[in-house]
């Protein structure tokens, strides 16, 4: 399912707007027939809620329904996430956001709606299918062997091979060199073994890990929740990194300085609904908290959050 | 050193962190001089993370008190009787060192080594001997694959390793009974291995100019793979070990290559004969751990290993199919126990119903965990095995000496490997504290 064209679904869209192979660079510009109309995918299927600016967003979900038995976990969600902007999703505990993160990589999958990556539709079996397309998750435990170096992190599961052996060397380089692009300075030798590394370093390794598989998407899963104030701010610089690399960022957290320092969108989901949605600037704390606790916040009652978004549904 | 991304700005590390960073990096990771690499290696001993060295270092007490007890420990007909006692452990060692990486364990594999042996001999016994390679390599794919079905029982329904090769070790022992009363019907028990090849591994030997040879050769190759190695990195600005570390390196693989070489080269024969020249038996292990440790350290196979064992969940979300890795190991485990049963075999002149397949395999986990590899998975080297497992042979060896009997060896073997445990332990605590 690495091929989101060849879709039998919706013989329609196969092959149609931005060209169906292996995505080549579609993060880097907008797709060519954009400007003239930014939504030619599937008119009858999808809202009316593309960003105005005529670029087609890189995900789109549409309608995202998820159940576990009895338990209604997701209702109805219908969210994009734009290249270049970082997009975070709070809630309380239980307000969905682990299982919707979930379902964009790939580990559940919907039981209504659609995701649309780069206009096209494509279904998520598993984490690998997500991954193929450039979807990368950085979960809170960060999945990294603290017996291995950070190269060997960095490259688990991906080692170049050179004359049947690794090819340290030019993973090494590989490795130096994304974190340079990052920024990430600190650590002192890309050879120290990963459980060395304090926490702040430890999730930056595990975003460049993410980057350098040529991730479009990155998700990060609570980035800072066991992170002192410097090692905060060493990951909030590295969000804005990858933001400024064109790289669609996902950000969940519970902790709203970050996520206004941070974030240029701010999805609020509540009891598994999308409350509201809009640029950062709209929401102070105290309308976030507003929103996340009852679904509503008077603050914000006059300012209609985005031209079509939030559709604040109760 | 210009092996870091950019110089780090002066606060943003602050000084606890980098401690912790400095005790827990290896030392080739970040010294920059001889003198900075000993400061950092000295930090690691006290974390009970230091490599080769200590061990080392045990093992050169542990001789020296034999030798201050016997005079005849040091003699060159010991010593070779030593590195062949120690050949076979260390064999049983390396072959622990796969599932050990993984924090699995194998106790089958004493007497599934006797299995392959049995068939090997088997399959040599006059007068229609099979020709050997081919013997060998029954000998070899017999315990390889009942290790790989014990791995792919582990795997598919996840079960405790211990338990099934714990059933595997006492299936094992009543195929060796089964294999043994149809391949030896009327030898009590045994079979013979008759001369040949492979009863040359322990009785033939190099000759002393071959010894010569083979080993400047071995130590040329391994101190020229180093260097390049080494100096290809430095020259790519790339981590790499201080110039004095690698030649010091070099320095002690070829020190100890002209030991071996000079205690095999002494006559140890009696009276008028001569015996002299390095057993074969060294050279078969030499290679094994060459190979073993090249497939570890330097192929996909061996970084899965490490990367299952230090966390197996953060190799399974990297995409690595943990089974193949795991069954593939365990299979890798039994082919260099079959190796041990054939060196074994070659070492006593016989495979028998006797064997103490339990205890041997105890002492091949006791020889990993001695040279370093950690029970828990993900850390240790072949090398380690071989260190830990020349420990344990020079305290059977060296009571044996004195004259003393079974129970001081095993008493003292407990209580190194005891040591050896805790030492591990510590340090595996200490490094997820910090």
């Amino acid at each position: 399912m690495t091929t989101p064209s060849a879709d039998d679904a919706r013989p329609a869209t196969a092959g149609r707007a931005s060209a169906p192979g292996p995505e080549p660079s579609a993060s880097q510009q907008p797709d060519a027939p954009a400007p003239s109309t930014p939504e030619p995918e599937n008119p009858a299927e999808v809202p009316t809620q593309a960003p105005s600016n005529g670029d087609q967003p890189l995900l789109r979900l549409v309608d995202i329904g998820k159940s576990f038995g009895p338990v209604r976990v997701l209702t109805k969600i219908t969210l994009d996430i734009p290249i270049g902007q970082v997009t975070a999703v709070v809630g309380d505990n239980g307000a969905g956001k682990s299982t919707l993160i979930k379902t964009i990589s790939g580990i559940y999958t919907q039981d209504e709606g659609q995701i649309i990556w780069q206009g096209r539709q494509v279904h998520l079996h598993s984490p690998k299918d997500a991954s193929d397309l450039g979807i990368a998750t950085v979960y809170q435990d960060l999945a990294l062997c603290d017996n291995l170096d950070i190269v060997a992190n960095m490259f688990l599961g991906r080692e170049e091979v050179k004359h049947f052996q690794l090819d340290e060397i030019g993973m090494e380089k590989a490795a130096k060199q994304t974190l340079a692009d990052l920024s990430v300075v600190t650590v002192r030798s890309v050879r120290q073994p990963v459980g060395s590394l304090s926490g702040g370093q430890r999730q930056a390794v595990a975003v460049a890990r993410a980057v350098m598989r040529q991730a479009k998407l990155v998700i990060l899963d609570e980035p800072t929740a066991a992170l002192g104030v410097t090692q905060t701010r060493v990951v909030l610089d590295l969000i804005k990194r990858l933001k400024s690399q064109n790289i669609a960022v996902i950000v969940i957290s519970h902790n709203l300085n970050d996520v206004q320092s941070v974030a240029d969108r701010i999805a609020v989901l509540r009891l598994g609904r999308l409350v509201a949605v809009g640029p950062a600037a709209q929401y102070d704390a105290e309308s976030i908290v507003d929103l996340m606790t009852t679904g509503t916040s008077k603050r914000l009652a006059a300012v209609p959050a985005e031209p079509s978004g939030s559709s604040s549904e109760h | 050193m210009s092996t870091d991304v950019q110089e780090p700005p002066p606060e943003a590390a602050d000084p606890e962190e980098v401690a912790s960073e400095v005790a827990l990096a290896a030392p080739d990771v970040i010294a920059d001089s001889l003198g900075e690499y000993v400061k950092i290696w000295l930090s690691r001993i006290r974390n009970g993370d230091s490599g080769a060295l200590p061990v080392i270092a045990g093992l050169v007490v542990i001789v020296i008190y034999f030798q201050a007890r016997s005079s005849l420990f040091l003699s060159a007909g010991n010593l070779v009787n030593l590195i062949g006692q120690a050949a076979w452990i260390v064999m049983l060692g390396m072959a622990e060192v796969f599932v050990l990486l993984l924090g699995e364990i194998d106790l089958s594999i004493g007497y599934t080594a006797a299995v392959g042996g049995t068939f090997t001999l088997w399959l040599l016994l006059p007068p229609n001997p099979t020709p050997w390679p081919l013997a060998v390599l029954v000998g070899l794919a017999v315990p390889a694959i009942f290790s790989g079905l014990e791995g792919v029982i582990v795997t598919r329904l996840r079960l405790p390793s211990f338990v099934v090769t714990l059933a595997g070790q006492l299936l094992a022992f009543g195929l060796l009974l089964e294999v043994m009363e149809t391949a030896a019907p009327n030898g009590g028990g045994s079979i013979r291995l008759y001369p040949g090849v492979l009863a040359n591994i322990y009785a033939g030997a190099l000759s002393p100019l071959a010894g010569w040879i083979v080993m400047v050769a071995a130590v040329a190759l391994v101190g020229a793979l180093f260097l390049v190695r080494d100096t290809s990195k430095r020259r790519s600005n790339l981590t790499a070990p201080p110039l004095s570390v690698t030649v010091l390196k070099i320095a002690a693989i070829a020190v100890a290559g002209v030991v071996v070489v000079l205690i095999g080269n002494t006559n140890r024969g009696a009276g008028l004969t001569v015996v002299e020249g390095v057993p074969y038996v060294v050279l078969v292990v030499v290679v094994v751990v060459v190979a073993w440790s090249l497939l570890l350290g330097r192929t996909r196979f061996g970084r899965y290993v490490y990367a299952i064992g230090g966390n197996a969940e953060a190799a399974r979300r990297a995409g690595i199919n943990l089974n193949r890795i795991r069954v593939l190991a365990f299979t890798l485990c039994g082919l260099t126990a079959g190796i041990m049963g054939i060196i074994f075999a070659s070492y006593l002149g016989s495979v028998s119903t006797g064997v103490q397949g339990g205890q041997n395999v105890l002492l091949g986990v006791a020889a990993g965990v001695i040279g370093g590899v950690s029970l828990f998975g993900g850390r240790g080297k072949m090398v380690g095995a071989v260190l830990g497992g020349f420990i344990v042979a020079v305290i059977y060896n060296g009571l044996e000496l004195l004259g003393l009997g079974a129970a001081p060896q095993n008493i003292w073997t407990a209580v190194v490997l005891l040591a050896a445990v805790t030492v591990d332990t510590l340090a595996r605590r200490r490094s997820t504290a910090a």
